[in-house]
């Protein structure tokens, strides 16, 4: 088969770009806006819906990531060596797959409709939240499509560990497969597009909270100490908050904007 | 043992007149931003009452502090550390807006701006938090002076303790009884639980004198503190997405200066100064079995700062020599430990907290004299002491985990400072007597008074400064661009409210300005390294630095220059 230029770009050159990104724009962010990695929760708003659509799409999304490393990274000569049939694997990767992926997607339009309705939520959504959502919904929706479509296709579908799965793995060792991923259907082309552009975005979103899950809070000890001078590199550093005990200016600062809502009285000052 | 400092305050319940300038003044050095709008880091709360957020102190909801497990080991009471990554989805006790109370403002421009008309224009109350019209049904001090305690008194859930102890015998009774304030900031815990709560690790205690704080680069907003401290004082900024919380005023304390609560506090009931004590010994303190014995435990794990073994230890732990000294004189030291009038806040949280109240006697003299009976009477307050059965067990409650002899023996203590005084004042000889029958000598009793009643400024606050000679490159240190209003110092940047990086706090600038103030000569500029701060500049001749070095050529600044 002929690899046409579009092929190329958008399974052998897209993909590194993406690394480059995401990689790059982590380390930037991380450097240079520690103050505005946070999570950025609106739960003081309101906890009765998220209480429920939280845990349920964020569990989701664990159990879709260990899926998509199951499927993606361990070869189908593998499973096959240990005695699972394609059946018995395509069965169950559409089974949890599925409840995994209606889960996600419920968590995530339940979390959607409540910061659309709860008015301090919404007002607390910034346009960059809104392009997030709208890129990450469409990835979990496109992804439940190609898992939908394969379960009415049953086992004539299509078998995306021989076309997808080979292509994600060569890209490691920097020799993609671009014909394996060009014979995939456009489903899974869109899918793999929407989540390269949400790595893509990634880093410059709230979603960057997710790199730093706490697991080292399982082994500090309860009671941290450290001195007023160096941070916990040996460092010199500026301490807490951005707090000012000088400067006549009153420009607002991270986290020290005055008090009023934006749709009055700031106006008026 | 490991020596180390902390420092601490004492606050004396009867002075306390509740007028709120300590909140107000805090907000406004503190919380009066965006995002921050509903927090106190001091507020003061009547009691009885239901206290900020409303029934804090209830642990079976909010799950705050730490408890012993099955096996007698020290584990947070909202759970484990699996347990609480488990749940970081959805932090599972939080408390919401409305357990705080919804912030807003005046709609003042209808005052200044309403068109000539019969009606008088109303300024109506807006919501800060979503702009629109609100009504106003509850606030950080909404029960003060016991405003609606008839409706809401039961609420308090020390009050919903004392009566199930009591089998409901008392019916409101402490109402007439007894009312107080109860100022909170908080608490600077040995044993904090916010700090064990943190998934980051973000929340630390300073090495040089325990003040906790949050470190707001390292916070991620999973809000685990807010549930781990029994005393609710963590609050989360809505905006930035941090937890922020009392910082006791360090920058004030590193320049010697009282905590801005303490400064303008109008009754003088605050007190500061540094406890020494062995951080070795605090886990196992805070894990004695019987809540009513955590008040002796935490009294052995304060060191003695007259004894020379501790200072040699202090010493050697790299204590600097003038805090070694202002622990000597520490006023929060002898109110807590050598006069022992002074109690901590829920020690059956098990956080070891270090501020601490000195209860209110003022109730049972204000009873007395309603009664007719002189209250100021040694044998009259004892015997008022010990009947008031209900006041005592609500303060047995708050400070000493229901152990009401302690309590008793403070308010008693009390007591006998103001008779023994008292007789002095009038003229009479001083009689021993009274000092003796609670266990002090007179000696003890007057110098207990002095530091109570007169209560001089640098009696009350005894804060030996951070060494920060040491640490001069703390300031300036980051891009010359990031002053406050430079290019990369936007309200919001596209990453969301607030991100960006911080501007270090300068201590270095507050001595320079006031050496500036008071010296009366030109800037110096030694802290700074031949440069010059030019907002501190008031224009008085040319200090050295402010312009470059122009080389031998003699000019206008050579004057200057020439001066030591």
């Amino acid at each position: 088969m002929e690899l046409s230029v579009l092929d190329i770009v958008l399974w052998g050159v897209l993909p590194y770009v993406m690394v480059v990104v995401l990689v790059g724009g982590l380390v930037w962010r991380y450097k240079y806006d520690q103050f505005g990695w946070t999570t950025r929760s609106s739960q003081l708003y309101e906890s009765r819906l998220l209480r429920i659509a939280s845990p349920l799409f964020h569990f989701g999304l664990l159990a879709v990531i260990a899926g998509h490393f199951f499927g993606l990274v361990i070869p189908m000569a593998w499973t096959e060596a240990v005695g699972m049939s394609q059946e018995f694997y395509h069965f169950n990767a559409l089974l949890v797959g599925g409840i995994a992926g209606v889960g996600t997607l419920g968590g995530i339009a339940l979390l959607i409709y409540r910061r659309r309705t709860t008015g301090p939520v919404f007002m607390a959504t910034t346009r960059n939240d809104k392009t997030m959502y709208v890129v990450l919904t469409a990835a979990i929706v496109f992804g439940l499509w190609t898992t939908l479509v394969s379960v009415f296709e049953g086992e004539h579908g299509h078998n995306y560990r021989e076309t997808v799965s080979p292509w994600f793995r060569s890209l490691f060792i920097l020799q993609p497969d671009i014909a394996a991923m060009a014979e995939a259907p456009f489903s899974f082309h869109l899918h793999t597009l929407v989540g390269m552009a949400l790595f893509v975005i990634w880093p410059f979103t709230r979603l960057v909270h997710a790199f730093t899950a706490p697991f080292h809070y399982l082994f500090r000890p309860y009671i941290v100490y450290r001195s007023r001078d160096r941070d916990r590199n040996g460092k010199r550093r500026g301490v807490q908050t951005g707090a000012a005990t000088r400067t006549p200016s009153t420009a607002a600062r991270p986290g020290w904007s005055a008090v009023g809502t934006r749709d009055r009285d700031t106006r008026n000052r | 043992m490991r020596v180390m400092a902390q420092m601490g305050m004492v606050m004396n319940l009867d002075k306390c007149i509740g007028c709120h300038t300590c909140s107000v003044t805090c907000k406004q050095a503190w919380t009066n931003r965006a995002g921050t709008e509903y927090v106190w880091f001091n507020n003061v709360e009547t009691r009885p009452g239901q206290g900020y957020p409303r029934r804090y102190e209830d642990q079976e909801r909010w799950h705050g502090g730490w408890v012993l497990n099955k096996r007698g080991k020290l584990v947070l009471k909202a759970g484990g550390r699996v347990k609480k990554l488990l749940g970081i989805f959805a932090s599972p006790v939080q408390p919401e807006l409305k357990d705080y109370y919804e912030p807003w403002t005046y709609d003042y421009k209808t005052l200044v701006d309403a068109p000539l008309g019969d009606d008088f224009p109303v300024a109506r109350p807006k919501s800060l938090i979503t702009g629109e019209d609100t009504k106003i049904t509850w606030s950080a001090n909404w029960d003060d002076d016991l405003g609606g305690s008839a409706e809401h008194g039961h609420l308090d859930p020390i009050v919903e303790k004392v009566r199930r102890e009591s089998e409901d015998k008392i019916k409101f009774a402490y109402e007439q009884t007894f009312m107080f304030y109860l100022p909170r900031i908080c608490e600077h815990c040995l044993n904090p639980s916010c700090m064990a709560s943190c998934p980051s690790g973000a929340i630390y205690k300073r090495v040089e004198d325990g003040i906790v704080l949050v470190d707001q680069d390292r916070c991620r907003g999973w809000r685990q503190c807010v549930t781990g401290c029994p005393y609710k004082k963590i609050y989360f900024n809505h905006k930035t997405g941090k937890a922020e919380k009392c910082t006791f005023c360090y920058p004030r304390v590193e320049v010697g200066l009282p905590t801005v609560c303490s400064e303008t506090c109008v009754g003088r009931l605050r007190y500061l100064g540094l406890f020494l004590y062995d951080a070795d010994a605090v886990t196992a303190a805070a894990a004695v079995t019987d809540p009513q014995e955590l008040y002796d435990a935490q009294m052995d794990v304060l060191l003695d700062p007259n004894d020379p073994a501790v200072q040699a230890e202090a010493r050697a732990q790299g204590i600097p020599e003038d805090w070694i000294d202002a622990a000597r004189r520490s006023p929060v030291y002898a109110l807590a430990k050598v006069y022992k009038v002074a109690l901590p806040l829920h020690p059956e949280y098990r956080t070891m907290p270090m501020v601490w109240y000195v209860p209110p006697l003022s109730p049972v003299v204000d009873l007395l004299r309603d009664q007719g009976h002189d209250g100021e009477d040694a044998g009259n307050l004892f015997g008022a002491i010990d009947a008031l059965r209900i006041p005592v067990e609500y303060l047995a409650e708050l400070f000493t985990a229901g152990d009401t002899d302690r309590v008793t023996a403070v308010l008693r203590k009390l007591a006998a400072m103001r008779s023994f005084m008292r007789g002095i004042s009038l003229g009479n000889d001083p009689d021993d007597s009274i000092p003796e029958s609670v266990g002090m000598d007179s000696q003890t009793m007057y110098e207990m008074y002095r530091l109570m009643a007169i209560a001089k400024y640098e009696e009350r606050y005894v804060i030996p400064k951070a060494h920060v000679e040491q640490a001069h490159d703390l300031e300036e240190m980051g891009c010359s661009l990031d002053f406050d209003g430079g290019p990369g110092m936007q309200d919001t940047s596209p990453f969301g409210e607030a991100s960006g990086r911080p501007v270090p706090v300068a201590v270095e600038t507050f001595n320079a300005l006031r050496d500036r103030q008071t010296s009366g000569g030109l800037e110096e500029g030694s802290g700074l390294r031949g440069r010059v701060n030019l907002l501190n500049w008031d224009g008085r001749g040319a200090p050295p630095g402010l312009f470059p070095d122009k080389g031998p050529e003699p000019g206008t600044l050579a004057a200057a220059e020439d001066q030591p």
